[in-house]
This record gives structure tokens, sequence and C-alpha cells, in this order.
């Protein structure tokens, strides 16, 4: 089948065009001006924006296990929604993606599902309990994309070391949760003015610094290459802007909740607010926007944590650490980056989706000929306004509740099959 | 005349509201001492005490301050409640208002905890301590104490020793304290100092004698004695020797400063016994003056609840 996206404004590697982008057997067949819409279904993309589908490269899906928070099924709709057409998923369900069995299943569900692309990321260690190494070979050959022991760090450094090397035999990286557990003493939000204005136990920057220099220490010793995962601190910036100078294998991420949040959102005790790491300071926000300007921080991604009411409507210090995330990432980033000058669309798209596919290996990323037809078409004028409990996702769990963003989504296409659609929902 | 239906804490509340509070509370004061202790103020009104912490002091003075103003009073404590059976703090609040409750004073380890419970119920919440939030009346009744003593909290200083990090105690009087014009100067070991406290507003002294040099208030600040407030010091030895403010210090305070804590104090640790027991301590006023505050606080509440037809 041929479709024609018509008359959008297209966002190639290094700048926008106004082109139309034929589709043909789910791949990008020809971008150009005034392409013929013959034997094409035909897409009026006029006054639109079409970006490469986003690809979100940490994302708690949560099944199996979970299903109360989100399944492989809410979360690809809401994926969707969000014009986000690959996710990669966190081991940290029940049980944990440790071995191939929950890797296939996983793969098999997604399929199902038929929204967006799911690529599962494998545990490093066996139960994420950081002692042994997991099946790493098994769940390589059936299909996962990177491995990571999400929502904790693997303390032992050794085990650390095996795993990076092991690794490796099959292609695939670590991506790296930095939090030193024997630091953060209790801590739930960031150390500072507001936790002790609030009373909220603080965990120091140095949770995190110390193990993004630990995982890089690893990787410049043993000349492999490390991902960092959703990056807060402003000193955890300096570490890996120096050790990329150093020549270190290091690539990062961060999400917009740290270019877009401070702690001064905690006082109030909002447990929509608590995610690990937390959010920080001014400081900090200014240093993670700079990193991404200077490409330290090469990717945007949502650590999308949905959490049911129950996991959050408690203490704060009872609550559930988390952001819902996946819906709101694009209009988010392209609000307080895009609009606000630090990057130009083109260099947004780089980081939510070309840079993603380039750390992880994966097809797509970009809207050039020959690549899948992986798209979202949207609208960088409509303004409206966030309200989770309008999202598709189960987790409701946003803190940007009120916030006035631009860019809806408006449909998203995965190989060239519109998988949302704004105007049919 | 307070603004809000609940008292959560000394952050949110203005030196007008707190000045009001301290008024009606030594009113009750010279009236409770004078022997009188029946009042009609919330005839026919239920007081719960929902305490999730121990506590004798908080907990016996809101009961008393609800029975000598006239309440139906009921405790519920964390251990012999459904709590026990996992009951969330939303559906323990729920069941109260559904028991038609009209005030809950309610003491829980985790910050916060009185505000989610006051966002789910109509009845007013009286913070009895919140992790290490705050502890509006304990500040309160500390005022008390100081302004009959000296007749204004303007331009005190007071000095506060002991472990400052863990305590809702140091945090409530220094709001309340700096709202009032007074100066707080905290001293304790760099581990027990919470970061950003400068930021607060207290001074943080770099010595004992620097504390309590012209201090017109010496308050001590209980110590953990069961984990040694976390490990944040060697040995109850070394704390007492370093940190402990001991008989002759005094000498370094303002003429006729008074001795605090808001207890229990652990003897010769904090203070000495000497300091405890002596002259200057108002150690026990501090604790009359808790049921005062306390009578003061439910009843502006009760003022609030009739305008706002609660």
């Amino acid at each position: 089948m041929k479709r024609i996206l018509k008359g959008g404004d297209v966002v190639l590697r290094d700048k926008v065009i106004t082109a139309d982008v034929l589709i043909e057997d789910g791949r990008i067949a020809a971008v150009g001006g005034k392409l013929s819409p013959e034997g094409c279904e035909v897409t009026d993309c006029t006054g639109k924006t079409i970006i490469p589908g986003i690809i979100d490269m940490h994302v708690h899906l949560r099944e199996p296990g979970f299903e109360g928070k989100e399944d492989i099924a809410s979360g690809s709709l809401a994926a969707v929604a969000g014009g986000v057409t690959q996710v990669c998923c966190m081991p940290n369900t029940n049980p944990v993606c440790d071995n191939a069995v929950v890797v296939n299943y996983i793969i098999n569900r997604a399929r199902e599902v038929n929204l967006c692309k799911v690529r599962p990321i494998g545990a490093i260690t066996r139960g994420e309990e950081g002692e042994s190494l997991a099946d790493i070979g098994k769940m390589a050959k059936a299909g996962v994309v990177a491995l990571s022991d999400d929502g904790r760090s693997v303390m032992n450094s050794n085990i650390m070391r095996l795993g990076m090397e092991y690794a490796s035999d099959f292609g695939l990286k670590c991506l790296c949760h930095c939090e030193d557990k024997t630091l953060v003493d209790g801590g739930v939000v960031n150390e500072g003015y507001n936790s002790t204005l609030c009373g909220l136990k603080g965990q120091p920057r140095a949770v995190e610094d110390i193990m993004i220099a630990r995982d890089i220490c690893l990787a410049r010793s043993l000349d492999l290459p490390v991902h960092i995962c959703h990056v807060s601190t402003y000193s955890g910036v300096d570490i890996i802007r120096a050790a990329k100078a150093d020549g270190v294998k290091v690539t990062a991420e961060t999400c917009p909740h740290y270019f877009i949040l401070t702690d001064d959102i905690i006082t109030d005790f909002n447990t929509n607010t608590k995610v690990s790491p937390p959010v920080r300071e001014e400081r900090d926000r200014q240093a993670i926007i700079e990193g991404l300007k200077d490409g330290t921080l090469d990717c945007i991604v949502t650590d999308h944590a949905p959490h049911s009411k129950k996991d959050k409507e408690v203490e704060y210090n009872l609550a559930a650490f988390g952001m819902s995330g996946i819906e709101t990432s694009f209009a988010l980033s392209y609000t307080y980056l895009v609009r606000s000058g630090a990057l130009t669309l083109p260099e947004l798209m780089c980081k939510m989706s070309l840079a993603p596919a380039s750390v992880l290996g994966l097809e797509g990323g970009e809207i050039k000929v020959g690549a899948p037809a992986d798209l979202a078409v949207v609208d960088l004028e409509e303004k409206y306004v966030i309200d989770g409990e309008k999202f598709f996702s189960k987790g409701k769990n946003t803190p940007f509740n009120g916030y006035e963003v631009y860019g809806r989504v408006c449909m998203t296409f995965v190989d060239g099959d519109i998988k949302f659609d704004n105007k049919k929902v | 005349m307070l603004q809000t239906k609940d008292l959560l804490g000394l952050r949110d509340i203005s030196a007008g509201e707190i000045e009001e509070l301290l008024d009606l509370a030594g009113q009750y004061k010279r009236k409770v001492k004078g022997g009188e202790k029946k009042f009609s103020v919330l005839s026919g009104k239920t007081l719960v005490t929902l305490f999730y912490e121990n506590s004798t002091r908080t907990r016996t003075s809101f009961e008393l301050a609800g029975k000598y103003l006239g309440a139906h009073e009921v405790n519920i404590s964390a251990s012999s409640s459904s709590v026990q059976k996992g009951e969330s703090l939303i559906d323990t609040g729920k069941t109260l208002q559904a028991l038609a409750v009209d005030y809950i004073a309610i003491r829980h380890p985790m910050a916060g905890a009185p505000h989610l419970l006051a966002s789910t119920v109509n009845a007013s919440v009286l913070n009895g301590g919140d992790g290490m939030n705050e502890h509006p009346t304990q500040a309160l009744l500390d005022m008390l104490t100081m302004k009959e003593t000296f007749g204004s909290l303007k331009g005190l200083k007071v000095a506060i020793l002991g472990d400052i990090k863990h305590s809702r105690v140091a945090k409530s009087n220094l709001f309340g304290l700096s709202k009032m014009g007074a100066e707080v100067w905290v001293y304790a070991p760099k581990t027990l100092i919470p970061v950003g406290f400068d930021r607060l507003g207290a001074r943080i002294a770099r010595s004992r004698e620097e504390a309590i040099e012209g201090a017109n208030v010496v308050m001590g600040l209980r110590i953990q004695l069961e984990r040694q407030s976390g490990g944040a010091f060697p040995s109850l030895s070394e704390y007492s020797t370093f940190y402990g403010v001991k008989d002759g210090m005094l000498a370094r305070a303002a003429k006729g400063a008074i001795v605090m804590h808001p207890g229990p104090v652990n003897r010769g640790i904090e203070l000495t016994p000497s300091l405890i027991d002596g002259d200057r301590s108002r150690i026990e006023d501090q604790v009359t003056s808790g049921l005062c505050v306390r009578m003061a606080a439910l009843t502006l509440l009760s003022r609030y609840r009739e305008n706002k037809g609660l």
C-alpha cells in the first residue's frame, strides 16, 4: 500500500523542509516537493509538522506483574499518543526480565497489541539483585536491545565489570541507573533547602554522581561503552562531559522533568513529584539544558513510570517513585527546549529519535529514504493544558498537571500504518 | 483570626496569627492556673487524637485540652487500630469522617502526613508532629513560655542545641520565632545540622560558647539514645563531652536567661541535671503552656469552623 503525507514541514536531520513524504511498503520511499499522489492514500499535513517517530529508550511498561500500573497494551497506546513509535522497556517487572522466557513474552504480547515497536531491555543481574549475571546471551538471542538493572545500581563493582564485559560479547550495552544505595539513607527528595524546609529526607547529588563516576571509570578501564540513565545533577553532567573529552565511550540521557522542574515543587507533598533520581535545583536544571546543547547529554527519554492511585495517594515517604511521562514528552520538550530557543527542532528530534537509535543500534530515528516509516504528525501551534486524568496510560501520575504546552501529536505512523489519530479518539 | 481549617505548621501562618494564638493561650493559662478547667467552647464536638508514634506530653495535653473545652475525646493509637491491618491514612481519615469527628490531632513519623489527612477530611487537623517537618504546638508553647518570661519575643536570642537535623521542634521554633522577631542560633555536630538551615533563617554557631553567648533562652533537644541519632556521633560520652550544655556555661548567657527542653530529657546528655532542675529551668512550665496552647488552637479553629459554617 502507498500513502502520501502532503505538504507538511518535514524534520530532517539538520533542517526542516516543506515537502511530501511518500510511504511504500512500510518504508519511506521519497521525500520531496510535489510528489504525485497517484495510487496513494493521501493525508493532508498542511500546516503540520512531520517528525521522526520518537524512540523512548527508557520506559516502564510494567507487564508482566504490575498490570495495575500499566500493561503493554495501555503503555503502547500511551506511547503512540505521544508520538513514540519505539519503546525500550525496563526489566524491573515481576518476574524480572532476566531470562529469555520473559523477553519472548514481552515481544509476543507487543506483537499482539501491534501499536508501537517494543524492544525489551534485559536485567544485568539475576532478579536485578546485583549478585550474579542474568542469562545475558539467551536474552540477546531472544531480542533484548540492552541491559540494565534500572531502579537500582549494581552496587558490587566487580559484578558490574563482569556484566559490561560479558554483555559486550553479545554487542549489548549496559544502561546504568546511578544510585549509591549506601549513601541514599532513606532520602526521597533532593537534599537541599527545600528538603529541609518541608522535612522530607533528602539525598545528596553524590548519591548519583558517585555511581556515574564509577561506571565511567569501569568503561574507561575496560575500554567498553556505557550509557548513563536519567542524569539529574549539574555535577553528573560535568563528570560525563570530562569523560567524553577524554575519549571514554560514554553516552547519557536525561528526562523532561530534569530540564523543566526543580525541587520547589516538593514542598506541598504532592507525591506525583516523587521520582528517582529526584528533581534538583535551578543550577542543575540549567546544567542539564547546557548538557543537551553541547552534546554531553545525547538523548531525551521519559523514564515513563506509571503508578496506580493506590501507589501515590499515600504519605510522601511511602509513595512510589516515578512519573508517567510518555504522552507529554514531545510537547514538554518542544515547549521548554525549542520554543525557549535552547535547541532547534532538528536538534530536539535527534535527542529523541536518532541518538537513542544510534546508542542502541536500532533501525530508524530519522526521516530519510529507505528508513522505516515511523513518523508522527504534530501541530506545533496547538496549545493545550496537560491533564493527567486524560492520559491513555493507566498511570495518571504527572507533576505537570495544569502546564500549558505546545505541540499536539495529531497522528502516529508505525511502519507506515496509522496507529494513532487524535481525530478518532 | 486563623485563616485555615487546619493547624499544620508555622511555615505558612502569619505573625498576627501566632500573636493571637499566644494571647489566647496566655488567657487560658491564667485561668487554668487559677483552677478553672471547665469551658464550653467545644461542647458537643469531637476530638480524636490519632498517634502513629509514642507520646506522653503531646498526646495527654491534646486530650486534656479537648476535655477542658468540653469536647468528646477519643484516642486512637496506630498499634491498636486498623493501621496494623494495613489501612491507609486516607481510609482511616474517611472512617473518622464517617464518625462525624470535628478535630483530629495527629502525630505521624512521616513529613506531610497531616497535610494528606487534612486534604481528605472536613475535620480540622492539628499537627502533633510529622516526621522531620513540624511540631507547631510545641513551638507555640515554647514561645508562650518565652513570652511570659520576657514580655516579648522580639529581639530575643534563642540558642537551640541538640539533634537539629531530625527535629521538627527546632524547625517549627525557627519558623515561629523568626516571624516574631527573635533570633535563632543552633549548635550541634555537623552531622546533625540539616542542609540549608541557615537559608531558613537560623544562625549556625561554631561552638557551644558562641551559641550560648548572650542568649536569653538555652534550649536542649533530645538525642535519640537508641540510635545515636542515626550514627551521627560516635558515642553518648563524646556527645556529652563536646556538645552537651554544662553547668558553668550559662554564665555566658544573658542575665535572666532560661533553660528549656521539649522533653523527654536525657539527663546529663543534652543538659546537666542541675540545669534541668535548677531555678533557670522552665521545663515544667512548658508543659502547662502546652496544654493552654492546644486549648487556644482548638478554640481558634472552632471560630474558623463557625465562620465558615463547617
